[in-house]
């Protein structure tokens, strides 16, 4: 697992630096890629051209047009071929290159990829990854803005993720590569440029683990993707009033790790979820029925709240997409809220 | 040529079998049967190398049984046993064996086309020697996935034999309406492949148009799109009244029945003799009848099992 480690000119490599969630990406990629033969990509623009967010960079001169593969505008197909490819011994890593867009490569993850072992009787796996930016905050309106995940994590067969730092960016990715079942990864479009410490070495975060980003007493705030670190910050603001606000980030939508959510609001008895989807028919929804069916409901000293995108389409105008979707001040208020409940 | 005769033949009763058993209620669902069409299943897979692949359509009980799937194991599945192909979760609309190569039959019209370019992809990556056929219906011609597959296959010379089944009718919609005049192999064009329309009810024309096809492939020049006019005697589905066709043209189509029409020509050319052929089709109701016999006997699958195959 060390072999592909590279070695800094002073000789003695640091075993963690800064990286952007786009490049602990990439290295996932690349460290996967070199290290099992059978790991491919393909996609939409991610050859030469890099990804459309960059993501995939320079890999293509590395692996070769082979392993990068550019496709056509053929989202079916995309999702399509990654089936075929994972049940005769490959794994692929497509890209769907706006989220959006997988509403076109929907029967083939919903349908194909999702229900293929089952209907087989067992008999097949498909270890497929599909990597694509959601999200809103580029300003790049209604078609390119959305957060589908709740969409996916409905469909037992498929496994949902949806990192927030590059840590996990990466440790997931690797997960999801080495996982036997589809597995879609939702990045934030946000997050792509946003920087933490990223091992060198090759790890795996286990899917199916939520992870408390910040310990707290007073209230739980249950967030992932984008919305952890406007938690986070959230937190720390209202932590200077005396409110101790513990974070938790979800990391994976299914498997949902429930346990450490129940914990928590046990511990605190009071929860607010955050995601940046719209309220209706979103991911929140789950989280707070699984709750209130939980023993935590024993332990809650107020009502279960959830903050969640307006129930629009993602607007063009900065400011009106900006109150679309939570941001710190809503989740300061929304917390302080529930703290005085 | 006397085992595709037999193929045809079993194809055939098992097909009726499954027909009776769901009158009885022994088999649920719905059920779709290509009678009239055993030609296209028997002369294709015929053509292939055991090793190869195949994927299948909701009207695959054919591509299954001639890929060489046990027709025991394809009755109880049906009937949706535990001893199944998919321990009784798939049912005929998804039934798979995918140790002999068949990766399944599909209830999405399409739905196997991008998937079948994935195999075909993988295949060539892996410098592998299997080619895969894809069948799909004239219908499922008309969906954007038959364009997103053809297209992907044919720039990357991918090792696919695309066989249309064109039994004119996509339910009830007719190629006539539903296409520009035109064959459906003419689209090959599009994607600067080679196309073909054959007579899918000679079985030999079948054999040798995907013989062709499958060299040509296996070479590494790509795919091919091989259109097989046909007919579906029954009905779509179990829910068909048949509103939109005439007796007149199912009768003209029942005189054109591929297995008579090669029986024949087994006789005609020596190959077989009238007693054979008689023995044949009584071994074939046999092992029918047999498959029926495991079927019934064989457990139904436990519920608290139900959820171990959705991830592996
Ligand atoms: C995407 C999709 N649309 C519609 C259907 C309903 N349906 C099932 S089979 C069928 C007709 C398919 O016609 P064709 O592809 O010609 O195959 P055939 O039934 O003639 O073998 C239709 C409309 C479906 N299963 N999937």
């Amino acid at each position: 697992m060390t072999a592909y480690v590279q070695s800094t000119p002073t000789g003695t490599p640091p075993a963690t630096r800064e990286l952007s969630y786009a490049e602990a990406i990439r290295e996932a990629l690349r460290q996967e890629m070199r290290r099992d033969p059978r790991v491919f990509l393909l996609g939409e623009d991610i050859g030469v051209y890099g990804g459309a967010f960059g993501v995939t960079g320079d890999l293509v001169h590395e692996f070769g047009k082979e392993r990068v593969r550019d496709t056509p505008i053929s989202e079916q197909a995309i999702a399509g071929m990654a089936i075929g490819a994972a049940i005769t011994g490959l794994r692929p890593v497509a890209e769907i290159q706006f989220s959006d867009f997988i509403t076109l490569s929907a029967d083939q993850l919903v349908n194909q990829a999702a229900k293929m072992r089952f209907m087989f009787g067992g008999k097949i796996s498909v270890p497929l990854v599909l990597r694509t930016p959601a999200g809103s905050g580029t300003g790049a309106a209604a078609q390119h803005s959305q957060s589908l995940e709740a969409w996916f994590a409905h469909i037992p067969g498929l496994k949902v993720v949806v990192p927030a730092t590059p840590h996990d960016a990466k440790g997931l990715l690797i997960a999801a590569i080495r996982d036997p079942n589809p597995v879609i990864v939702f990045e934030h479009k946000l997050l792509y440029r946003t920087k933490g410490p990223v091992p060198e070495a090759l790890y795996a975060e286990p899917l199916g683990q939520a992870l408390v980003r910040r310990p707290g007493k007073h209230l739980t705030i249950i967030a992932y993707s984008v919305m952890v670190g406007r938690a986070l910050a959230a937190a720390e603001h209202i932590a200077q009033e005396g409110i101790d606000a513990e974070v938790i980030d979800v990391r994976t939508l299914r498997p949902l790790d429930e346990a450490t959510l129940v914990a928590s609001v046990c511990k605190t008895g009071r929860v607010l979820i955050v995601h940046e989807a719209v309220r209706t028919g979103g991911f929140g929804g789950e989280i707070a029925a699984r709750l209130a069916e939980s023993e935590a409901f024993d332990f809650l000293d107020a009502p279960i709240r959830r903050l969640a995108g307006r129930e629009v389409p993602i607007p063009y105008n900065r400011t009106l997409e900006r109150s679309a979707v939570p941001q710190v001040e809503d989740i300061v208020a929304a917390a302080r809220a529930l703290a005085q409940e | 040529m006397i085992e595709l005769l037999r193929q045809m033949e079993l194809i055939r009763a098992f097909e009726e079998m499954a027909e009776q058993l769901y009158v009885r209620g022994l088999i649920h669902g719905t059920m779709h049967l290509s009678i009239g069409q055993e030609a296209c299943a028997v002369g294709a897979i015929a053509a292939l190398e055991p090793r190869d692949f195949i994927l299948s359509t909701h009207r695959g009980h054919g591509h299954c049984i001639a890929k060489g799937a046990d027709v025991r194991r394809m009755m109880a599945e049906f009937m949706g046993k535990e001893t199944g192909y998919c321990r009784g979760r798939g049912g005929s609309m998804h039934i798979a064996d995918v140790e002999g190569g068949n990766l399944g039959a599909n209830g999405i019209v399409a739905g196997g086309l991008p998937i079948a370019a994935g195999v075909g992809l993988s295949l060539k990556m892996q410098g592998r020697r299997e080619i895969c056929m894809a069948f799909f219906g004239d219908g499922a011609a008309n969906e954007g996935a038959f364009h997103e597959a053809l297209n992907s296959a044919a720039i990357w010379r991918l090792p696919i034999v695309f066989f249309c089944e064109n039994n004119q009718y996509a339910m009830s919609m007719s190629v006539r309406e539903a296409f520009p005049g035109i064959d459906i192999s003419a689209r090959a064009a599009a994607y600067n492949i080679p196309g073909i329309t054959i007579d899918g009810n000679d079985l030999l024309a079948v054999y040798d148009a995907v013989s062709v096809a499958a060299q040509r492939a296996r070479a590494g020049h790509g795919p091919t799109l091989i259109e097989a006019k046909t007919y579906r005697w029954r009905g779509h589905s179990k829910s068909d009244r048949n509103l939109y066709r005439t007796q007149e043209e199912i009768e003209q189509w029942k005189a054109r029945d591929p297995i008579a029409r090669f029986r024949r020509l087994l006789i005609d050319e020596g190959i077989l003799d009238a007693g054979r052929a008689a023995e044949l089709t009584q071994a074939v109701k046999a092992e029918i009848a047999e498959a029926v016999a495991f079927a019934e006997a064989s457990p139904e699958p436990d519920p608290a099992s139900m959820e171990d195959e959705v991830y592996a």
